[in-house]
């Protein structure tokens, strides 16, 4: 058995001494894995992520059905063997709907995730690395934002630039920033006084260079938590956007659009608003579970 | 006398608001040779590691002067040329190294901002003679005990090949059977490169070990200058040191006993 252990990727990943920059990094990593498979729960709301972006992935090959294919002699039909997830009210597979909505929902969180990560981490800890005036302004702007409550915020918007997915996403990103902002200031301010810190300025290293290399990596984790965490309440805000009809535009199967059209059928056909809304709540509930699990992980706070 | 390699004249710090300024580092002023160790004593907040702050250009709110060389050094951002002169090594190797930075970046990284050579042969070397295996530049902090980590922090500070150091309570964070550990490589890596040392401390046995030359401060003022043999004769004129020094050997003495 030891010899095994010796040996290979898992030996690698074991030596007591790493013998390159790429083995340490690895080896990091991989204590990180491990340490994350131990979080059961985590592990879950990983495993249905990944089973999402899958089925995202496969959609075409998976669904049944076509997603837009109606059929008005099949109408509310009630889950059967023929059709899973039963049909709505035009007689369209639910199934098959879901499956291609899990495209729209991951490519709203992603995009904002995307948008809003970078975002908030450069103007917080800018912000919170020069101090002074650039400080007062940034956070006021920050401030401003964080006045709003974020759907409200997110409708505004939307009724400005017209219903859509894309500015719903540009609409959850400019309501999920701020935060993400405050977060990286908070974790600078107490950085920036750091002895390693001052150990970067006797060395002669620009403002830019200790951000990049000494504020940034110590911000990330957290931030990544933040913003994981963050997408469940984006995934539910992008499916509000969508069930006040502001969001995806009918046809295209967005679960909070499909929730939305099947609040008239609750009493005669309850799986039309139930199956979206089940899929919504798994998927919350997974990155919910995720980003937990992240955060134990990643932020040094909690070893 | 020598010709002074670094000098201090009148520095005065103070923090605070306007109505509530604390006067903290008061008129001092003292001269170090080339290859000359020179110690600052006092009891804790007297100002000692304020003036060290001030001298590395980490604190830039002070008056007076700071001389290299007899150049007068900028009070807002030091210099690449001062920089490469002079270096610090800080109080809590716990704090002063990035915990996510592995040893190798934390040596390259002065050498990539100052363009030097060899960047590779210079971090073993630099490593070698802090006595740690080349090995551990794949290590993270974490990794690392407290000394092993202190000895990272001096190497960073020798990896820009600097003539003067400034040391910033290098031991007192380390555990006493550490601490001789630590004093011994400063004290032979002086030898070896003939460098030019700043040592602030609270703990005579350190200082009398590695100083030639003693500043004792109290309250934000160098109050008596000496020698380390005077220290060691007992000769302080002054009635605070008298006290400092009686209560440090006695400290030492009820050390010693417990010992034994």
């Amino acid at each position: 058995m030891d010899d095994m252990y010796q040996h290979g990727v898992r030996g690698w990943l074991a030596a007591p001494v790493p013998a390159s920059a790429a083995q340490a990094r690895a080896q990091q990593i991989w204590l990180g894995c491990k340490r994350f498979a131990a979080n059961r729960s985590a592990l879950a709301g990983l495993v249905f992520l990944l089973l999402l972006v899958i089925v995202a992935w496969l959609a075409p090959l998976i669904a049944p059905y076509n997603p837009f294919q109606q059929s008005l002699a099949a109408r509310l039909m009630p889950p059967s063997a023929a059709h899973w997830f039963g049909t709505d009210e035009l007689g369209r597979d639910i199934l098959s709907r879901i499956i291609y909505g899990t495209r729209i929902t991951l490519y709203i969180a992603v995009l904002t995730a995307g948008i809003v990560a970078p975002v908030g981490l450069i103007v917080g800890t800018i912000a919170g690395y020069f101090g002074g005036w650039i400080d007062l302004v940034l956070m006021r702007i920050v401030d401003v934002f964080l006045a709003f409550p974020s759907l409200i915020l997110a409708l505004a918007f939307v009724t400005a630039l017209g219903p859509g997915i894309e500015n719903a996403v540009i609409a959850l990103s400019l309501a999920a920033w701020p935060p993400i902002a405050r977060l990286a200031r908070a974790e600078t301010l107490t950085i920036r006084k750091s002895d390693y810190v001052a150990a970067m300025r006797m060395q002669g290293a620009s403002h830019l260079r200790i951000i990049w290399s000494d504020v940034i990596p110590m911000c990330l984790p957290s931030v990544v938590v933040r913003v994981t965490l963050n997408m469940a309440i984006v995934i539910l805000t992008a499916a509000g956007l969508g069930f006040l009809g502001l969001g995806a535009q009918p046809p295209s199967p967005e679960w909070g659009a499909m929730l939305s059209t099947g609040r008239e059928f609750m009493m005669n056909a309850w799986w039309v608003a139930a199956m979206p809304g089940i899929a919504i709540l798994l998927t919350s509930l997974a990155v919910n579970l995720a980003g937990d699990g992240l955060r134990d992980v990643l932020d040094p706070r909690h070893d | 006398m020598r010709q002074s390699l670094l000098e201090v004249a009148d520095l005065n710090v103070s923090f605070g608001e306007e109505d509530e300024r604390h006067h903290v580092v008061k008129d001092v002023g003292f001269h170090i040779g080339r290859g000359e160790c020179y110690g600052l004593i006092g009891e804790s907040g007297c100002g000692k590691t304020t003036v060290l702050r001030a001298i590395a250009g980490l604190n830039s709110d002070y008056d007076g002067s700071i001389l290299l060389d007899a150049q007068k050094q900028p009070k807002a951002r030091r210099g690449a040329g001062f920089l490469r002169r002079v270096q610090m090594v800080f109080q809590d190797p716990y704090a002063s190294l990035h915990p996510r930075k592995m040893v190798e970046k934390v040596l390259r990284e002065p050498l990539q901002i100052h363009g030097f050579d060899r960047q590779r042969q210079r971090i073993d070397e630099v490593l070698v003679q802090v006595g740690l295996d080349p090995s551990f530049r794949y290590r993270y902090p974490h990794e690392l005990s407290g000394g092993q980590r202190q000895r990272v922090v001096v190497a960073r500070a020798l990896i820009m090949e600097p003539e003067i150091l400034l040391l910033d309570e290098p031991t007192s964070a380390l555990d006493v059977s550490v601490q001789a550990e630590i004093l011994n490589l400063l004290t032979r890596v002086q030898r070896e490169r003939g460098l030019t040392y700043l040592l602030v401390s609270h703990d005579m046995a350190v200082i009398a070990h590695v100083c030639q030359r003693i500043g004792m401060m109290q309250h934000g003022r160098i109050i008596e200058e000496m020698t380390s043999e005077a220290v060691r004769n007992g000769q302080a004129q002054e009635q605070y040191t008298r006290e400092f020094l009686d209560a440090s050997a006695a400290f030492a003495a009820a050390l010693e006993g417990d010992a034994t």
